[in-house]
């Protein structure tokens, strides 16, 4: 048997933080291919600590729905997880390309496989690229901007190469006419974002799991296009003439299940069959494939 | 022959002992028992011809087959519900549904104490044991066994003519109500929205919080559909709990705990001692968290704290309770003062009825024009009115 820990912040204080762990594990259920699929929180339930115990599968994927690797990714969960022989070299990454390590977990006879996080894999590109075009309803985006917004340095420095990296990709990708990092707590800051381009108009994607305080609040507020998040906002909406098509954390998106496959499948799951179910359900049917043009390749 | 008949004959070579079934390939032939039966020196088809039907075949099938997974937390689990782990029958809390189950609350002779029956799974060790399986069977056909697991109802019975269970889960208070006022749900999914508010539609961050909202039931599910939405509503309490009956119950106590932490919280290992027992009174206790503490501050140091009553253990210090020891800690290393304050005799007093009610969450029940309470509204607007916020303390 095989299981699927999708392993996720979660939140004391704001339901709405686990909602899309929920929403993707239950897209990845349903597509059949782990006999378990379980989601786990640092701050709900089951715990890290305790979600192992929870399934009766000899062998573990955890994949953590993080944004980047960093103190989470590399410290909390591998601790509370009790992966004693985890060691972050064993990811071999510098920050952006983290791929999985096999290891096992002292209170149970199983075998883990500690997967990077969804947030720097190449498929995530694919996300911002789909939540881009869901936002904008399907328009044509190569005369448009796009933004990926990030928390900025804070705890840990690969947040922002994590943003950096995934523009850079979608840069050359040509997708759109231009793309930038932006942070909300160093530059180039998000508050800018009309000014930073040179197009018309300008889709901003925060590269972040739930939407929360920083999403619904900071960052519309931020980018000036509400005075009072609790009023709302149009998108897109005008702001110093030009459009501003704001489109929500990215984690959201229901292609981000199959990031999360993706993930698995790195690290030695038989998950095949499901990848292409999930896509088929979760991307929005248009013809041009955003892997092929973000030069991913299977 | 049915299918349940062919799995019994390739059975039989093994020997079978289950829930007051034995059959046993002999030189001279099968041997048949069941609480009912008892037939020896039978061929295949006399062995067919009994078993076909038969419910303690069925019963055997269904714990074999459908649920399997031998050892597992899950299979304990839905032993435990039906009382067919010897050990916990007659503890009282199997409680009856309509006048049902008489036949099963008879059978409590078992020894209550004696929690971890060595093999509890199926094996008729003594007559007695073939007579509870025919009991719980009638129980089960008969309006089915109804147990607790902190606020939610379980219900077993036999769905149709086999041994299949079929089962239902709903909240405690909702026993008696009306199957058409609660909300019907089958996907043990939708349990985790279901749980996330409490009737007043606050946000539950503990799960193990005696707040599980009301007005729904799941029906018709399964054994595996049952676990998972136990484990929805109260996340790894059925692998604890076995743990536990297994006598492996893995406890993390709060040194250990404390001195893991990393980041923000890594201030809480300097909480004092005497603080933890109040913390774990604040959090802990049956009023606020269903699970009975086992964790203490270290192995040799229990916390005078009652422990809960709950029939799921806590082995560790959880997330939420990590996230309140840093508020606390942060409040212990503040110097005190004394200080100088004056009030009346009334205003202290309304003062404490004021601390219980916030304490007790009982602040929305006190009524608008109920001034004589301390908690009352007007009435604690008008101290803050005449003594300010501060009570009129520099
Ligand atoms: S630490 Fe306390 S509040 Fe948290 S689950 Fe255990 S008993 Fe409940």
């Amino acid at each position: 048997m095989q299981a699927l820990v999708i392993a996720a912040h979660g939140s004391h204080l704001n339901p709405g933080s686990s909602e899309p762990t929920f929403a993707h594990a239950e897209t990845i259920r349903a597509a059949g291919a782990f006999d378990e699929v379980r989601e786990a929180f640092w701050k709900e339930e089951p715990s890290f600590r305790e979600v192992l115990r929870t399934l009766e599968s000899e062998e573990v994927y955890v994949v953590p729905l993080f944004v980047s690797e960093g103190y989470f990714t590399e410290r909390v969960i591998p601790r509370e997880l009790r992966l004693a022989e985890w060691d972050v070299s064993a990811w071999d990454s510098d920050g952006t390309d983290a791929d999985h390590a096999t290891l096992r977990a002292t209170d149970v006879d199983k075998t883990v496989h500690y997967c990077g996080p969804v947030g720097t894999h190449d498929a995530m590109g694919d996300v911002i690229v789909e939540r881009a075009r869901s936002i904008t309803e399907g328009r044509d985006l190569t005369d448009f901007g796009l933004a990926v917004v990030g928390h900025g340095t804070e705890r840990n420095e690969n947040s922002a190469k994590a943003i950096h990296y995934h523009a850079d990709r979608l840069r050359r990708s040509g997708l759109f006419a231009e793309v930038r990092a932006v942070f909300m707590d160093e530059e180039p800051e998000v508050d800018d974002v009309a000014t930073l381009f040179e197009t018309d108009d300008v889709v901003v994607v925060p590269l972040f799991v739930a939407d929360g305080f920083h999403t619904r609040e900071d960052i519309p507020v931020d980018m000036g296009l509400t005075d009072d998040y609790r009023t709302g906002y149009d998108v897109p909406t005008a702001v110093d003439g030009v459009r501003i098509w704001y489109a929500g954390a990215v984690g959201t998106e229901p292609l981000v299940a199959d990031v999360v496959l993706e993930r698995a499948a790195d690290a030695g799951a038989d998950v095949a069959d499901a990848i292409v179910a999930v896509r088929e359900r979760t991307r929005s049917g248009s013809d041009a494939s955003a892997e092929a043009a973000t030069g991913r390749s299977r | 022959m049915t299918s349940d008949v062919a799995a019994l004959i390739e059975a039989a070579g093994d020997g079978i002992d289950f829930d007051g079934l034995v059959v046993e390939d002999t030189a001279y032939g099968y041997r048949f028992e069941t609480p009912a039966v008892s037939k020896r020196g039978i061929d295949t088809s006399e062995l067919a011809a009994l078993a076909d039907g038969d419910p303690y075949v069925a019963n055997w099938r269904y714990w074999v087959e459908t649920v399997g997974g031998r050892g597992t937390a899950r299979r304990a689990f839905l032993r435990w519900l039906e009382g067919a782990d010897d050990a916990t029958v007659g503890e009282g809390d199997a409680e009856d549904e309509g006048g049902h189950g008489e036949a099963s609350d008879g059978a409590e002779h078992a020894d209550a104490d004696d929690a971890n029956a060595e093999d509890a799974d199926g094996e008729t060790d003594d007559e007695s044991d073939a007579v509870d399986a025919r009991e719980r069977l009638a129980a089960l056909r008969d309006g089915g066994r109804v147990r607790t697991w902190g606020e939610l109802r379980i219900r077993v019975r036999l769905g149709g003519a086999g041994g299949e269970r079929v089962y239902d889960v709903r909240h405690r208070d909702d026993a008696d109500a009306d199957p058409r006022d609660l909300d019907t749900h089958r996907d043990p999914s939708d349990a985790h929205d279901l749980v996330k508010h409490d009737d007043r539609g606050r946000y539950r961050p503990l799960s193990t919080a005696p707040s599980l909202p009301h007005g729904w039931r799941f029906v018709d599910l399964d054994g595996g559909a049952l676990v998972d939405t136990v484990d929805y509503v109260y996340p790894a309490t059925v692998a604890n709990w076995h743990r536990e009956r297994e006598g492996d119950l893995d406890v993390t106590h709060w040194r250990e705990t404390a001195d893991r932490q990393s980041g923000i919280y890594d201030l809480v290992s300097d909480l004092p001692t005497e603080a933890l027992a109040w913390a774990a009174e604040a959090c802990c206790v049956d009023s606020q968290c269903l699970k009975r503490r086992e964790w203490d501050h270290d192995a040799d140091t229990d916390l005078d704290v009652p422990r809960g009553d709950g029939e799921f253990p806590c082995r560790e210090p959880c997330s939420l309770f990590v996230a309140a020891a840093r508020e606390f800690t942060k409040l212990e290393r503040e110097p005190e003062e004394t200080r100088e304050v004056t009030l009346s005799e009334s205003e202290v007093e309304g003062l404490g009825d004021l601390v219980d009610a916030v304490a007790e969450d009982r602040v929305n029940d006190v009524r608008e024009a109920d001034l004589d309470d301390g908690a009352n509204r007007y009435r604690v607007r008008y101290l803050r009115a005449k003594r300010g916020r501060r009570l009129g303390m520099d």
